[in-house]
């Protein structure tokens, strides 16, 4: 900083600070960090779909991207100047206040959940206890902002698809809250961060093994709320076109598109946080290594490495499966999942009470 | 309170999974299906009043954009019928060709069919895979006719001309470097016949690899079996031929139950399904393919080995050689009077009909003497099967729509004419 701006510069600076109460202070630290981190997601987010088209494209054996700049890494922002200069299209009989707040609806959950993500051991924007809670409303939140798109559009394809949305959501929220609460019991918390602290000593220690059918369930419900194959009812493009974005363009468009890219990486945030120990290292327990060693400590990469896995297997399972049709889905979510999950919590209950197996030190 | 009513819905004909220009109008309640009524005659282009009022020999190409991803297969239709009237036979070598094209139009046809409902159904990569393994075929159709999709390549009396020694080739660009080009162009260094050999030699693979993705995926059996069942006294109602019929269970291949060209030398079985329904309908179709892939292999022994003409030398019906015609003045007037006056037909009337990759696709001509055909009617598989949909679909959901049409194999230009 220092090196940086003048000296005169940073005294006014140091002043003005000085200055502020100290809610002013908290207030322009935290709005700070709020910045970055959702400029730094948002980027992500740009650099999400350009993987997307590569590991899908290398999958299919295709190349994807590679005209714009080196090895295509231009495209992503091709893409957003093309749909930002686009126009948006209001159909003439919708609802245009819904029409134009739903998109918005999608994107801010899935920016504002962040808010609660422990990014390493040390930061996290805003350290609630609700933690858990805070994340389940706002991504349940998201979900209205498809259906209002798809009920304010006025249109058959569209409300075909919120209508799928809807009915999809309620049984896979209903899956996904059992599965955390699986996570809560584990962890003996609300607060993120608690539960990753709680997972740290080491690749054993991850809720992933004495939580392994509700992790499963977990991941495959992430998969369906964020409306993505093979669950991808809401928008099934060989069905009903685009479903709920059908009407959508330009910004509008964008605005979705960078919801549900958001969704996805925040859903793999999630999972990383409550399985796979968020920011604790894989090396953890590796003593060979030596006391202190780099590779040992918490840091925001390990976190970094275990999203970035779960979006590659976002796109894998997108470019191995078919589409399910939407009763299929239903009943997978109500017969399948939901069971699952009630079942792994009374047994992880009982093993825990009965001091049994892994879940000895669960629940402590 | 008001009645609650079923709504409709306009399905298409701007629809990703319309499959060109299909509009159904949709009776729904809920996401199940009342009612489906197909509005077809959207990409009409009046093909059999075309060839009416054209010479015969100037309508083959027409035929190709029947279908337009069976190409040779339409022109063998059409070519059997004028040879019927005309009452020629090509030279076995020319029958050998055709057997082997109809073949590797019959792959290139389930090819797309199997990417175009894969991807209907949601599974995207089937479709890449697919364009993988048509593209080697369309270099086939490249050699053959210089063209990649409407040959023109089966005439009256034989075929154009004789297999190539050589492929196309690859060339260097911006995008491909010498070095790739030259790994594409390791399989395209032999002849024609090489290069079908190699693709035979890889093509049971590819096909393996498609069925690893679909054939005992649980989200792929879930999507098609038990969809759209139709028992086998209803599918011989309906009119159904092709892999539709046989899909219910009823075997039935013209290639075998009325011998053309020369389908009685080469050894293939006719693959037949149980139930009936779209699950049924796609093994039957992958399996078409591998056996496709039998006959090709066949041909292309028995093509090495055999030369001669692939003509019937007759110079009323065939042009002459270039050469010829350049000193040869009786040749000269045939080419003339072939490429003004077309040729006259005798008297009559006929209906060939081929074992078409969608089913039974025949053509009958009626002539009057002239030049032109007096009427030519065009009878497509995919029609009598687009007018069962509504009966595939009752009862199914939205989403089953998509799967039948991609069932079905609908190819509008064939269906519109």
């Amino acid at each position: 900083m220092k090196a940086l701006l003048p000296d005169f510069v940073l005294n006014i600076w140091m002043s003005v600070w000085g200055w502020l109460p100290p809610l002013m202070q908290y207030l322009v630290e935290t709005t700070f960090w709020i910045l970055v981190v959702m400029i730094t997601v948002i980027l992500a987010v740009a650099f999400t779909t350009y993987f997307e088209r590569k590991v899908i494209g290398y999958m299919q054996g295709r190349i994807g991207p590679n005209r714009v700049g080196p090895l295509g890494l231009g495209q992503p922002f091709a893409d957003v100047i093309k749909l930002l200069i686009k126009e948006v299209i209001v159909p003439g009989k919708s609802n245009r206040f819904l029409f134009i707040i739903a998109p918005l609806l999608t994107l801010i959950p899935a920016l504002a959940t962040w808010a609660v993500i422990p990014l390493t051991d040390t930061f996290v924007i805003a350290d609630i206890n609700a933690g858990l809670l805070y994340v389940l409303s706002l991504t349940s939140v998201g979900v209205y902002g498809v259906i209002l798109a798809g009920w304010a559009t006025n249109s058959k394809y569209a409300l075909l698809g919120a209508m799928r949305s809807a009915a999809q959501i309620v049984a896979y929220e209903i899956a996904m809250g059992f599965a955390l609460v699986g996570v809560l019991m584990a962890g003996g918390s609300l607060n993120l961060g608690v539960i990753t602290e709680a997972q740290s000593g080491g690749f054993s220690s991850w809720f992933v093994w004495p939580l392994l059918p509700l992790f499963f369930v977990y991941l495959i419900s992430g998969v369906a709320e964020t409306n993505r194959a093979p669950f991808d009812v809401a928008e099934g493009e060989s069905e009903i076109v685009a479903g709920f974005h059908v009407e959508y363009s330009g910004v509008a468009f964008a605005l979705f598109f960078l919801g549900e890219y958001a969704n996805i990486i925040l859903i793999s945030a999630l999972t990383s946080i409550l399985f796979l120990g968020g920011y604790n290292s894989f090396f953890e327990g590796w003593t060979f290594l030596g006391e202190g060693h780099f590779l040992r400590e918490p840091a925001l990469l390990w976190l970094i490495i275990k999203i970035c896995f779960f979006i590659f297997v976002f796109f894998w399972l997108r470019a191995t499966f078919p589409r399910y049709r939407y009763d299929q889905i239903m009943r997978l979510g109500w017969k399948v999942f939901i069971p699952v999950t009630i079942v792994w919590i009374v047994v992880e209950g009982v093993m825990a009470w009965m001091q049994v197996g892994p879940w000895r030190n669960l629940a402590g | 309170m008001a009645e609650i009513q079923n709504y409709t819905m306009n399905f298409g004909p701007q629809h990703p999974a319309a499959h060109g220009v299909l509009r159904l109008v949709l009776e729904m309640d809920g996401e199940v299906i009342q009612k489906a009524d197909p509005h077809v005659g959207l990409l009409h282009r009046g093909t059999e009043k075309l060839a009416e009022s054209k010479p015969y020999n100037q309508s083959i190409g027409y035929m190709d954009r029947l279908d337009y991803v069976s190409m040779m297969c339409n022109e063998h239709g059409y070519v059997l019928a004028l040879e019927k009237l005309l009452g020629i036979r090509p030279p076995v070598r020319a029958q050998y060709i055709r057997v082997m094209f109809d073949e590797i139009t019959r792959i290139l046809n389930h090819l797309m069919w199997l990417g175009a409902h894969g991807l209907d159904i949601g599974a995207m990569t089937m479709f890449l895979y697919c364009f993988r393994e048509r593209e080697d075929l369309m270099d086939c159709y490249e050699a053959v006719s210089g063209t990649r999709m409407h040959a023109t390549y089966y005439r009256p009396g034989g075929v154009f001309r004789d297999l190539p020694e050589t492929m196309p080739k690859y060339q260097a660009s911006k995008w491909r470097s010498q070095k790739e080009v030259d790994r594409l162009n390791d399989i395209r260094s032999g002849s024609l016949l090489d290069f079908i050999d190699a693709f035979c030699e890889k093509f049971p693979g590819c096909v393996d690899e498609y069925e690893t993705l679909l054939t005992d995926n649980r989200i792929w059996k879930q999507r098609t079996v038990n969809i759209a069942v139709v028992s086998p006294e209803r599918a011989l109602n309906l009119g159904f031929t092709g892999p539709m019929l046989r899909g219910s269970g009823i075997e039935w291949d013209l290639r075998k139950k009325q011998v053309y060209e020369t389908y009685d030398q080469v050894d293939f079985d006719i693959p037949v399904g149980v139930n009936g329904d779209c699950y049924d309908r796609y093994l039957v179709r992958v399996e078409e393919m591998r056996q496709s892939n039998r006959i090709i292999k066949q041909c292309v022994d028995w093509l090495r080995q055999n030369p001669g003409p692939v003509m019937v030398d007759d110079h009323k019906i065939v042009a002459p050689s270039r050469i010829e015609m350049k000193d040869d003045m009786e040749s000269l007037i045939h080419h003339f009077k072939l490429f003004t006056e077309g040729y006259c037909v005798p008297e009559g009337e006929g209906y060939a009909a081929i074992e078409h990759p969608k089913g039974e696709f025949g053509v009958y001509v009626v002539s009057d003497g002239a030049n032109k055909p007096y009427r030519v009617k065009i009878r497509a598989p995919g029609f009598s099967h687009l007018a069962a949909m509504s009966e595939m679909v009752e009862g199914h959901m939205l989403a089953d729509v998509v799967a039948v049409i991609g069932t079905q194999d609908i190819v509008f230009g064939e269906i519109d004419r």
